[in-house]
């Protein structure tokens, strides 16, 4: 007997947005507030791990055609390349920047690279959290 | 470079060419094109002797490693030059002779002559180098080429056995001599003996002198086969023939002897040095001899032959030096004799035992057999080989007119002086020596005679052997020829050798007994008028021959003496207990369960951190920093510790893991608590991931051995959880009171806006004040990610799929 998931599926299409939604708050809320590409990361792979619950491996597989692997060294390369970049402008590596800028719609803004080393931090763990659990949960032996 | 040290060096580069020359020059011997160098380099060092024998020295310093003062100097003076001479000398006839001995069809000469030439450089490098260093670097070369000589046969069990014994033996020694240079150095602040030398009033008082003497001494003694040291050299004879004439009879048995001699001006003067060098020499010789009367094989015979008179140089060593307590002059010579003795000995063994090696490995050659069982009545068959035995023989034994039998009497001279002096209590045990002395000479006596009688004369025994004998290859003949015209002339002519070699080897040896100005007068009679030297020899002629007759009625006396107090049995079951020994302690401690390394490793640091708390009072509480304690606090440590006691007494393994899970979220309650809600959330997530997987591991526990059991409990266990606590416990108490600095965290607190933009000073540290640790964590992330993701995915390891392959 096939179990039916209807409750469940419902449910995981609006709360995996939400908790979607709030790891991208938490990501970058994190130069301010509590938060960071750590726990940002972690949410996401929360969202992800939810909808592989709801719908099975192959059906997400489809819908997200994303190898986690690469995604765990995409994060490792922007982290390296963050500090890497810094030696473009003959400062030690891993130095970061910031300053405010006035953006359409966002009026002053700060942008600081170190967000895009954040970001790195943030593709790693979702990459890392969701290639673990990817494996066990295929692995039926 | 100068041309010195090229010569000394010269050995060395040859060899390099060797292996080509054997491979592509079959037709001709290799060992024709080996020959030339030993050759030019005698005659290279000929030059030295009107130098030489002024009482002038040569030296050439190459900086090798200047800034440890470790420097390649060559240094040719009188001792020098007769070990280079030997070393060279007979070198060329042993290379000669090998190349007659070893088939070119069927050994592999290559290996043998690189060998040979690695030694042959090695042991001029160590006589000629005055640096402690370089002379301790060639002589650990002369081990490994010796060790290389004797497994030259490496397919066969015995040879391997007596190269390992070697090795042991002469390496252990080394060792102990690179310990006793080290020492040296320290008192001296240099390496070169010439300087040390200068300094030896300053350091013969140190109180590391009798340990560098102790330590070098063991390293000559092991090298030159002193006793209880000698078992390595028979069994050192399963070498090829040329290599046991070369090695174990003329030269690398001699560094020992050498290096005696030549750090003699440092310690001579010294009691323990004059009894330690004299008295292992005079066991040595007694031993020596007695032993080679029993053995069977004539290389044996050679071999414990060779130990006693290596015993008999050294013991005359020994009691040289005390003659540098009288200076020299007219009346005081006499003490000088065991150094002239000692000397003259030197030549005479290298070149009577050289011919008794080649003439033993003729015998073995043209025979198949080394056992005197099976031999006799060779004479008619070899009759140039007889007489050259005979030679070799007659001057071992000490008769006239061979030179053997002069440095005997120079040899019972310098005993019966020994006996009379008044100095290092030598009237209470002085007897002894001349006593000791003309024993072993008698034994030395039977046993030449039973090489040569037994060989060569009695029955015929044609039955017994695997080839029929003749007469050698004229080839084979000349170097033994060569050495045995040698023996007669010194024996005749011994003054040719007095004003060339020994005077100045002397001079080496005790240079401080010398005023300025003043040489060595050396003159060597045959005749010496009827002196109790005289009467001594014409005993053991006596008792000897007596003895050497009457031999199978006496030699059972041998068989009284038991195998186990042996020294090979020593050695043979020290090394297999040691082994054993090794073997249980290895598996008492290494039990392969990892329990056992865990309470290893956490009594160690109870042990280590407890125990340094305890001895340096180090133990502190200060409660003037301590916040007070809130109830939440309270509420949530009760709550922890709870759960914490409650894993190891849980009954199922799901309890267990829901108490770890409830420890874990109430620490994220504590960092709520204390403010810290980065650490909070990310604790929350990372615990419900790790009890996931904890529940998973559960899940797929095999269904066999499933064992819902609780924990058993273990004192050793808990004694070692309870103290881990305690000691982890009292660092953590002792630390808080012991803040000695302001925490850095101001800084971050101030500059977290300003310098990076953030306000979140958690995350501005992670990604900003120390963004690169937070980097490589990320890479930590990764390669678990694919550790894991390896782990199932390429399970190569499969039962079923080794199987099938």
């Amino acid at each position: 007997m096939k179990t039916n998931d209807v409750i469940l599926q419902t449910v995981t299409r609006t709360v995996s947005f939400i908790i979607l939604l709030f790891s991208i708050y938490l990501f970058f809320a994190g130069h301010h507030n509590p938060g960071g590409g750590f726990i940002g990361g972690l949410m996401t792979g929360a969202a992800l791990v939810l909808l592989y619950i709801a719908y099975d491996i192959k059906t997400m597989a489809k819908v997200l055609p994303i190898d986690f692997k690469n995604m765990t060294a995409l994060g490792l390369l922007i982290g390296v390349s963050t500090g890497l970049g810094s030696f473009l402008f003959n400062v030690p590596f891993l130095s970061h920047s910031f300053g405010y800028f006035y953006l359409p719609f966002l009026g002053k803004t700060e942008l600081a690279t170190a967000v895009l080393f954040d970001l790195g931090v943030y593709l790693t763990v979702v990459g890392v959290t969701m290639t673990i659990i990817l494996t066990i949960g295929e692995d039926n032996e | 470079m100068a041309w010195l040290q090229l010569a000394i060096l010269s050995p060395f580069l040859l060899a390099i060419f060797v292996p080509f020359l054997y491979k592509y020059v079959r037709q001709i011997h290799t060992g024709w094109f080996v020959l030339i160098l030993p050759l030019v380099l005698f005659t290279y060092l000929v030059q030295f002797l009107p130098t030489v024998s002024r009482g002038e020295s040569i030296q050439h310093t190459i900086e090798w490693i200047p800034s440890l003062g470790i420097n390649f100097t060559a240094y040719v003076d009188g001792l020098g030059l007769l070990f280079g001479l030997l070393i060279t000398g007979i070198g060329s006839l042993v290379v000669l002779y090998s190349i007659y001995y070893l088939s070119k069809e069927k050994e592999a000469l290559n290996s043998f002559y690189v060998y040979l030439l690695m030694f042959m450089g090695a042991m001029l490098g160590v006589v000629l180098s005055d640096n402690l260093m370089v002379l301790y670097v060639f002589w650990e070369l002369t081990s490994l080429a010796s060790f290389l000589l004797i497994a030259y046969w490496y397919q066969r069990e015995k040879s391997r056995y007596g190269a390992q014994k070697s090795m042991l033996i002469t390496v252990f020694g080394g060792f102990a001599m690179f310990a006793g240079f080290i020492l040296l150095f320290l008192m001296t602040g240099t390496y070169s003996i010439r300087e040390i030398i200068t300094q030896v009033a300053t350091i013969s008082t140190h109180e590391l002198f009798i340990p560098a003497m102790l330590l070098i001494l063991l390293g000559a003694f092991t090298k030159s086969a002193q006793f209880p040291f000698h078992i390595w050299l028979p069994d050192a004879m399963e070498a090829p023939t040329p290599v046991s004439a070369y090695l174990h009879s003329a030269t690398m048995v001699k560094a020992g002897i050498y290096l005696v001699a030549r750090l003699s001006p440092i310690f001579a003067g010294q009691a323990e040095w004059f009894w330690l060098v004299a008295g292992f020499g005079i066991v040595t010789l007694f031993w020596g001899s007695f032993s080679a009367v029993k053995q069977t094989d004539l290389k044996s015979i050679l071999a414990f032959s060779t130990i006693s008179q290596l015993g008999l140089i050294m013991c005359l060593l020994g009691l040289g030096s005390a003659a540098v307590h009288f200076g020299y002059d007219k009346e005081t010579a006499l003490y000088t004799t065991a150094v002239l003795a000692a000397v003259f000995h030197l030549i005479n063994h290298a070149t009577f035992k050289g011919a008794l090696f080649m003439v033993v490995g003729i015998v073995d050659h043209e025979t198949g057999t080394r056992d005197i069982r099976k031999l006799g009545g060779l004479m008619s068959l070899m009759p140039i080989t007889f007489t050259l035995a005979i030679i070799g023989t007659f001057s071992m034994a000490g008769l006239p007119p061979f030179n053997g039998f002069l440095s005997k009497e120079l040899f019972f001279t310098g005993v019966l002086n020994a006996s009379q002096l008044n100095l290092f209590e030598m009237q209470t045990w002085g007897m002894l020596f001349p006593v000791l002395a003309w024993v072993a000479s008698v034994f030395t006596f039977i046993y030449s005679m039973v090489l040569v009688f037994k060989t060569f004369t009695g029955k015929y025994q044609p039955e017994k052997l695997d080839k029929k004998p003749h007469e050698a290859p004229i080839g084979m003949l000349i170097p033994p020829i060569i050495l045995a015209s040698l023996v007669v002339i010194f024996g005749i002519f011994p003054n040719l050798l007095s004003y060339s070699l020994i005077e100045p080897a002397m001079a080496s040896i005790i240079p401080s007994v010398l005023g300025p100005e003043q040489q060595f007068y050396v003159n060597i009679y045959h005749w010496h008028g009827l002196t109790t030297e005289l009467y001594m020899t014409i005993g053991v002629i006596a008792l000897g021959t007596i003895l050497y007759l009457s031999l199978s009625k006496w030699s059972g006396i041998y068989n009284w003496f038991p195998k186990k107090l042996a020294l090979n049995h020593f050695y043979d079951h020290g090394l297999i207990s040691m082994e054993r020994v090794a073997n249980k302690i290895t598996r008492f401690h290494m039990t392969g369960l990892i329990r056992d390394y865990l309470v290893y490793i956490f009594a160690f640091l109870i042990i280590v951190i407890g125990g340094g708390l305890f001895t340096l009072n180090a133990f502190t509480f200060d409660s003037s920093t301590t916040a007070p304690i809130g109830i939440y606090e309270v509420i949530l440590a009760l709550i922890m510790v709870v759960a914490a006691v409650a894993v190891p007494f849980a009954q199922s393994r799901i309890t267990a893991i829901l108490s770890v899970g409830i420890v874990g979220f109430m620490l994220a309650m504590f960092f709520v608590v204390f403010r810290a809600p980065d650490l909070a959330l990310t604790q929350l997530i990372v615990e419900t991931v790790s009890v996931a997987l904890f529940l998973l591991c559960f899940y797929h526990l095999p269904k066999l051995k499933k064992e819902i059991s609780p924990v058993p409990f273990r004192a050793t266990n808990f004694m070692i959880s309870l103290g881990v606590g305690l000691v982890m416990m009292l660092v953590a108490f002792s630390a808080i009171g012991n803040r000695l600095f302001t925490p850095i965290s101001e800084y971050f607190l101030e500059a977290s806006y300003t310098e990076a933009g953030g306000r979140n000073v958690v995350n501005v540290i992670l990604v900003d004040f120390r963004g690169f640790d937070t980097m490589l964590e990320g890479l930590v992330l990764g390669i678990a990610a694919l550790g894991v993701y390896s782990l199932i995915k390429l399970r190569l390891a499969r039962r079923e799929d080794l199987e099938n392959q």
